[in-house]
């Protein structure tokens, strides 16, 4: 017996060991890059501070594109967001088990994601400081808000996402906070115990946890689906030409689960790389996640050719505006870099089983996230273009201060992922030790 | 006793509601904008530069909208003052997440400055485009701060406003009708752009009662509504010959 355990004790060992090695230390390399993303976002501090100080026309939006550049980052930081529920609810749901080195890092992607997409909705109000009027608390003169409004259905889902998001984030990490209190010194070894809640291992505890997780999976791809749903909602429940689509809901789902996978890979690549992980981020996972955006790309032309197809064959006058802008007008390079970007790359990359390769992956995940914001601009700022009456027509341009907090928020996503990854183990180590002991 | 007299006719006429309503006879207008300037003046609007007018920030909340017809010099050209439209189904109104703006019981889409948030999600719901927004807290340069209608509140910067009817001389039209103890009269209500019409294109008045004049031109037979497939129930009737 013990000649047996002898060689796994040594395997857990090694793991744990390599899993907790990057949160020790850092690099010059690490420093200049949390350096620089600390630059980029106190710029964007700096531009929304200005913003709030002079008025919202600092930005570029105007009669009649009234949601901007704002609106756009909002959708587009929820649909990256959806990359941690489907990967790890779904492969914890169907107990697959190369999602090990994969859940946490896109569970973390879901919450710094939405925290920083939560932000868009209250950069955007004219009066930011209002923005807890949307929230229905108790108040002297009984006023309450109009839950017949998408917004605020949108606030009550993005705050029950976060909520469940970081309770699903979280729940994953205690054992592993418990280990890393007992190898660590100094305070982490508190805080670390502080977060484990103090974590013994015992089969009560694991009973509990593991209902928990799996209970959470469920709640939080409900949610996950729903939430992406009202976010469609915010454009299909008004009269706007092509916002008024019956298919947005599951159109904006699949879109943000395609996003978020592409996010995904490109976390993945930079942990694997830069962590010195490749023992456990394999050419495998890479793979898989190619798999799926692949099959993500050609759900998305499914659903982008139905709605365009659709509307093209209408042939209603309000929306063949928008529909005319957007294929052969102004809008045109954008809508084909789209195309490009979101199909045709990851189609011939990712399609030729013999391109499929982490690098191809990577370039994929780039060209995915250039093409979904494309996406996003597309449907927000081309329907605000044209309004009904033709006399009304317009046109935008962000400002400075649209591209700063835009560039912030990119920065934003990098510098808490940075700092993420030297607090926690970004692959949870009992998982391994589940495996070892199963 | 005068005195209960006025009372009891007052309180007639408060049993009432009227539903205000506008009708605008497009082959009277001639396109002359005399309407947009009575409007700025009466309602406080914030003047734009060029360099704003250009980028698509210019408040008016009531606009000629120019249509041309026809090739250069064979060229028609129509106009069409577009003002917040008072839809009875008001696609603005329920997509508001903070209840600034509703429809009041006369029948008018009011927006309440204190309560907006500045979502700009209504304006994006308008067909019309009719509803503005502050992009800055307003000024006036000097000396045309004075000219300012005490009746009518400065809108702040982060809110929405657009056309009220002229809000202020309603309330003001019924104060002094009550003061004179007679019912509120067809006419005695004139919004700004109504009363400065030089071509006399536009009447305002009370869409229930049958014998306005508005609701003369509104069963008019070249009477329609602008947009009326999006079903949203305009209040305001546009008359113009069939083509």
């Amino acid at each position: 017996m013990t000649t047996l355990a002898q060689p796994i004790e040594r395997a857990h060992d090694v793991i744990r060991e390599d899993l907790l090695r990057p949160l020790r230390g850092a690099s010059p390399l690490y420093l200049a890059v949390v350096g620089i993303c600390v630059l980029i976002v106190a710029w964007a501090g700096y531009a929304w501070y200005h913003q709030l100080v002079t008025g919202i026309g600092v930005a570029g939006i105007r009669r009649p594109v009234y949601w901007g550049f704002y609106i756009v980052n909002f959708v587009f930081w929820i649909g990256i967001s959806h990359a941690g529920t489907l990967i790890s609810a779904i492969l914890r749901l169907t107990d697959a088990g190369w999602r090990k080195p994969v859940t946490r890092a896109a569970e973390a992607i879901t919450v710094f994601a939405l925290m920083i997409g939560g932000l868009f909705p209250i950069i955007h109000l004219g009066r930011a400081w209002l923005f807890y009027w949307l929230i229905p608390y108790p108040n002297e003169r009984l006023l309450w808000p109009n839950f017949r409004s998408p917004l605020l259905w949108d606030m009550t889902a993005i705050f029950g996402y976060v909520t469940g998001s970081v309770l699903y984030l979280y729940l994953p990490l205690i054992p592993d906070l418990a280990q890393a209190s007992a190898h660590t010194q100094g305070w982490r070894r508190k805080l670390y115990r502080l977060l484990s809640l103090n974590w013994k291992g015992s089969d009560r505890e694991w009973h509990a946890l593991e209902l928990a997780m799996k209970s959470m999976a469920v709640v939080i791809l409900a949610v996950a689906v729903s939430v992406h749903s009202v976010v469609a909602f915010d454009f299909s429940m008004s009269i706007a030409p092509m916002w008024h689509s019956t298919i947005f809901a599951p159109y904006f789902v699949a879109g943000a689960i395609f996003s978020g996978i592409a996010a995904l890979v490109l976390a993945m690549a930079a942990i694997r790389r830069f962590l010195h992980l490749e023992n456990y981020l394999r050419p495998m996972h890479f793979d898989n996640l190619s798999k799926l955006l692949l099959l993500m790309s050609l759900v998305w032309l499914y659903f982008t050719a139905a709605e365009h197809l659709t509307t093209w064959y209408g042939n209603e006058p309000l929306e063949n505006a928008v529909l005319n802008n957007r294929v052969k007008g102004a809008h045109a390079p954008f809508f084909w870099t789209m195309i490009v970007c979101n199909f045709v790359v990851p189609f011939i990359l990712l399609g030729i089983r013999r391109l499929r390769t982490i690098r191809t992956a990577v370039i994929c995940g780039v060209t995915v996230l250039i093409g979904m914001w494309l996406e996003r601009f597309l449907i927000v700022v081309g329907t605000l273009s044209y309004p009904a009456l033709a006399a009304a027509w317009g046109d935008y341009a962000p400002s400075w201060v649209e591209l700063s907090i835009t560039a912030g928020t990119f920065a934003a996503m990098v510098l808490l992922y940075l700092l993420f990854v030297k607090l926690f183990p970004i692959i949870a180590i009992w998982e391994y030790e589940h495996e070892a002991e199963g | 006793m005068p005195e209960t007299a006025t009372t009891n006719e007052h309180q007639a006429g408060a049993e009432h509601t009227p539903r205000w309503g506008m009708a605008i006879d497009l082959d009277r207008c001639t396109g002359c904008e005399a309407c947009v300037i009575a409007c700025h003046a009466e309602n406080n609007i914030p003047l734009s530069d060029e360099a704003s007018s250009a980028m698509g920030r210019a408040n008016h909340w009531i606009r000629i909208d120019r249509y041309y017809e026809g090739e250069f010099p064979n060229i028609k050209v129509k106009y069409r003052p577009v003002l917040c439209q008072q839809c009875d189904d008001a696609p603005c109104e329920p997509v508001c997440p903070v209840y600034a703006t509703y429809q009041n019981a006369e029948g008018l889409n009011v927006q309440v400055y204190n309560r907006c948030v500045g979502t700009r999600y209504c304006a994006n719901n308008c067909p019309y485009t009719v509803r503005f927004f502050n992009w800055f807290d307003p000024v006036w340069p000097e000396p045309l701060e004075l000219q300012l209608n005490p009746d009518v509140s400065i809108r702040p910067g982060g809110v929405m406003e657009k056309c009220t009817f002229c809000i202020q001389k309603i309330q003001r039209g019924k104060l002094d009708a009550k003061e004179e103890g007679r019912p509120l009269a067809d006419g005695d209500v004139q919004p700004a752009c109504v009363q400065s019409c030089p071509a006399e294109a536009m009447v305002f008045g009370d869409l229930s009662d049958h014998e306005s004049k508005v609701s003369q031109w509104a069963e008019n037979g070249r009477a329609g509504r602008l947009l009326e497939e999006l079903g949203a129930r305009p209040r305001v009737f546009y008359l113009e010959r069939a083509k």
